[in-house]
């Protein structure tokens, strides 16, 4: 089993309401010092058998398609050692 | 017409669109996301809700549903398709229309009667109004803040692809204000603010959404 993780954060044009929301609340609970926050999503893919590039390639097409709308996302697609 | 109105699993509106086709004088079709038979309508409603508990993001889930393989291939051919709310964030997934409707920049669920401004009647959703009307129908979402990049925002202005503005405060934080869009063929409109909740005196604000169900007949009338 391997698993390989998927990020994916709002492009930096484009709004963040919940990463602001996080931001505001940060310094009222005295976490002071933090400049900004984005909120983004983490996807964990467990796959069976190796990684392969054929099926990290795959994996970019699923990030592209489904898990990220490009329109307003980009996304990172690593593979995480055990 | 026929006028087909899809149910995705979580649509709420879908009565009422089916309700407004019926009374813009349409024979409504009810349409299952799970079918990918469109049963010979002549245009396609996307009604608002939740679809899929509008997991991942707002509409990413429905816009895979088997009946927009149609719909999808229906809109490439000129089938007219109108998506309100969550059928607008659909539309927008499905890359049928620019852009992408993010969380209100407010963070709170907005819910009111709204001013629009119509500012495109050349779409088959919108032939029924005049440019520069002012109308007034239901808003309510919390993901509705329509966003798009500025070469994106500055063609759809170039080219008068934004249908209808908010009037007055921004509800939502939408980028220059846009409320709904379409598509360069002018057969697929989409919008976050609700015509099908405006058709009657006794349940809505006015009776100024009738005409994005009006339109289709006068559409093809003139065409």
């Amino acid at each position: 089993m391997a698993r390989v993780v998927v990020d994916v954060m709002l492009k930096p044009e484009i709004l963040d309401p919940q990463g602001q929301a996080v931001a505001q609340a940060l310094p009222r609970l005295g976490f002071d010092g933090i400049a900004d926050v984005r909120q983004g999503k983490r996807f964990e893919l467990e796959l069976e058998g190796e990684v392969t590039e054929e099926r990290l390639a795959q994996i970019r097409g699923a990030a592209e398609t489904l898990l990220s709308n490009p329109v307003i996302e980009d996304f990172t697609v690593r593979v995480e050692q055990p | 017409m026929k006028v087909g109105v899809v149910s995705f699993p979580g649509s709420l509106d879908d009565r009422d669109a089916a309700r407004a086709v019926r009374i813009a004088g349409h024979e409504s079709v009810a349409l299952w996301h799970g079918d990918d038979d469109l049963h010979g309508v002549d245009a396609v409603v996307l009604p608002g809700g939740f679809s899929y508990g509008d997991y991942l993001r707002c509409g990413a889930i429905a816009r895979f549903a088997p009946v927009m393989t149609s719909v999808i291939d229906g809109a490439k051919e000129g089938l007219p398709v109108l998506g309100i709310c969550n059928g607008f964030q659909i539309l927008c997934e499905s890359h049928l229309l620019p852009g992408a409707l993010i969380r209100n920049d407010h963070r709170k669920f907005v819910c009111r009667d709204q001013e629009l401004v119509v500012e495109n009647n050349k779409t088959r959703w919108t032939s029924a109004y005049q440019i520069g009307q002012r109308i007034v129908v239901p808003l309510k979402n919390g993901e509705g803040g329509f966003v798009a990049d500025d070469y994106t925002l500055d063609r759809l202005d170039a080219e008068g692809r934004v249908v209808v503005r908010y009037v007055g405060d921004n509800p939502n934080g939408s980028y220059r204000g846009v409320a709904g869009v379409t598509n360069e063929r002018g057969n697929v409109v989409g919008l976050m603010p609700h015509p099908e909740h405006a058709v009657e005196e006794l349940t809505g604000p006015t009776t100024d959404g009738l005409g994005f169900f009006t339109s289709l007949l006068e559409s093809v009338m003139s065409a």
